[in-house]
């Protein structure tokens, strides 16, 4: 039978859901799912993690090396926590990606990203090209599956469940020449952009930051978060974390708003898993056309405006 | 100080890659085919740590067939000083780059190692950092900004919740994103020039044997499509829709 741990994520004390995501994907691969938090004080969310459904324990390892997500501290921990499981998940988050590979190297084996189902407990169809192909991956009998899990193809694992949790000791040697010195982030006080059910998302079209408050205002009326194509992260009107797509992140509302984005493949690719797409763009041959459900061209200036009344 | 500079020949950002029928991959034939985005900024950041006179030598390194010279020659016109190909035929699963680039690296003693965050054709976003762990060296994935001071460096990173800072002992991989820098335009008489700078290869089994490309890839499929959808004319009519749907 499988046996699987999951490298949970987790800041402030609170369990990202992506880590809920993981486990509806180890649950899918099917066996005994285990749960490993890393962290200088993890008792809370060991217990957040020990509360999802399908998880029989949950390792809570404590270490002042682990205040803070460093690659390269807990990579060598994980790899030396896999001995005796058949497979190691991690979110394909910036931190999962961060982490899992380097893990992986360290045991010799090869990794596989972004898994969106499961054909059986060694096969995965994942993504490439910018969504644009759907490839199936398999991984030789006698290796460890690492592998990261496509948390907008998962719904997350419910709660309700009380697994063990069991301390551990750190075991690893670990290095000194990585050293974290801090984050910067804006955090809004909107939804989180990966698990909010409406996101709006504005584009170069919006012209400035400060036009970019029509973004958030619309947003704060639909109690949604907010996103942002490349191009008005790179002109400087949000900050990079709002970024959709390729290479920023993969979202799956129920529903989405683009306005003033041509629809890019790479942008595309963050939102194709999306509930319902509505695109607002004046230009009416657009590619963002081809993808949405709803569609209305005309001058975003006028529409948000136009729109936040009517929700009144 | 060296800085080593892996670049990946891929299918070019603007080409809408279209899986073939047989489920065998996706056509590449007569498909334009560029540096990887993303490894393109490692090597205008490379060059700039040369202006900055923070390295004196900057290598760039590409696994491939000798079609992959094609994108060394365009490095090397960007600025390179020399070009090294890692000769083999068949398309390397990360590990088995890795343990390539790593033989490579404990050869040329670079100080920094530089590549693209992901491949834009594979979209895996592993080599980097099991490059780092091969070595036993630091690793600094998403690099918006690199600051250089003696044996360490600080790194932006982009990260989910914004911006991390870290600072890591030299020698070091960074791998790079979008936000880093623009790299350069290549003009005519540099190209002309790169025709006359060293571009060397190696056999890809003269570095290591190519065990590790253990993955199994079966067959392609072009990815679900999405229904078709229809156009409101005013915002009436989207809020009239959007309230049918129960999204209102
Ligand atoms: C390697 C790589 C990775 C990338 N990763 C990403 C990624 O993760 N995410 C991403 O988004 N992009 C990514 N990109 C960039 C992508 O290719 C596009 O350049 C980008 O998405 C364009 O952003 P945009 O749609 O806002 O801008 P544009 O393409 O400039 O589109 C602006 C749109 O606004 C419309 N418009 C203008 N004025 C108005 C108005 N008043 N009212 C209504 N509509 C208006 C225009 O008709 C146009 O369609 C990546 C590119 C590369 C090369």
């Amino acid at each position: 039978m499988s046996k699987l741990l999951i490298l949970a994520e987790h800041a402030n004390g609170k369990l990202n859901p992506a880590t809920a995501k993981c486990v509806s994907c180890a649950v899918k691969i099917g066996g005994d799912v285990h749960i490993a938090v890393f962290s200088d004080s993890g008792q809370a969310v060991a217990e957040q993690a020990a509360r999802l459904a399908g998880v029989s324990k949950v390792l809570n390892i404590e270490h002042a090396d682990f205040t803070d997500p460093l690659a390269a501290m807990i990579a060598p921990e994980l790899a030396a926590l896999a001995s005796g499981y058949s497979h190691l998940l991690a979110p394909s988050s910036m931190y999962g990606k961060d982490v899992l590979p380097r893990a992986a190297a360290l045991l010799g084996v090869n990794q596989v990203s972004d898994i969106m189902s499961v054909n059986d407990a060694r096969s995965f169809t994942r993504p490439v090209y910018a969504g644009n192909a759907i490839i199936e991956v398999s991984v030789p009998e006698d290796m460890l599956v690492a592998a990261t899990v496509r948390t907008a193809s998962w719904a997350a694992a419910e709660e309700g469940n009380s697994a063990e949790i069991e301390q551990l000791a750190a075991q690893s040697e670990r290095p000194s020449h990585t050293r974290f010195v801090e984050l910067q982030s804006e955090g809004g006080d909107g939804p989180d952009l990966q698990t909010a059910s409406v996101v709006v998302s504005g584009g170069r079209a919006l012209g400035s930051a400060e036009n970019f408050e029509l973004i958030y205002q619309l947003a704060k009326k639909l109690k949604a978060g907010v996103g942002a194509s490349r191009a008005a992260v790179d002109a400087g009107y949000v900050p990079n974390d709002m970024q959709v797509g390729q290479t920023g992140k993969i979202i799956s509302p129920e529903l989405y708003f683009a306005f003033g984005i041509s629809g890019a493949i790479q942008h595309i690719t963050g939102i194709k898993d999306a509930g319902t797409i509505v695109a607002v763009n004046k230009d009416a041959d657009a590619p963002i056309f081809e993808l949405a459900d709803i569609g209305l061209v005309g001058d975003l200036f006028q529409i948000i405006p136009e729109l936040e009344q009517a929700l009144d | 100080m060296k800085v080593l500079v892996f670049i990946k020949r891929v299918v070019d950002y603007n080409v809408r890659v279209k899986v073939r029928p047989d489920g065998s991959g996706v056509d590449t034939d007569g498909v334009k085919m560029s540096i990887n985005p993303f490894d393109e900024i490692a090597l205008e950041e490379a060059l700039r740590m040369r202006e900055a006179g923070q390295a004196d030598e900057v290598i760039v390194v590409s696994a491939g067939t000798s079609d992959c010279q094609q994108q060394l020659r365009t490095g090397l016109a960007m600025g390179a000083d020399r070009a090294i190909q890692i000769d083999t035929d068949k398309p390397l699963q990360p590990l088995t780059a890795a343990r390539a680039f790593q033989a490579l690296v404990e050869q040329q003693q670079p100080g920094v190692v530089l590549l693209g965050k992901q491949a834009i054709d594979d979209d895996n976003n592993q080599t980097g950092q099991m490059l780092a762990a091969l070595w036993g060296r630091p690793q600094a994935t998403n690099a918006a900004k690199i600051e250089l001071s003696g044996d360490t460096a600080r790194v932006t990173r982009e990260v989910d919740a914004g911006l991390e800072v870290l600072d890591i002992d030299l020698p070091a991989v960074i791998t790079t994103d979008l936000r880093l820098n623009t790299p350069r335009f290549v003009k005519l008489p540099d190209i002309m020039k790169a025709k006359k700078k060293p571009l060397d290869v190696v056999a890809l089994d003269g570095l290591v044997s190519d065990a590790g490309n253990d993955l199994k890839i079966g067959n392609w499929s072009p990815p679900p499509q999405r229904g078709k959808g229809i156009m409101v004319d005013d915002v009436a009519g989207l809020v009239t829709e959007l309230k049918s749907r129960g999204l209102l």
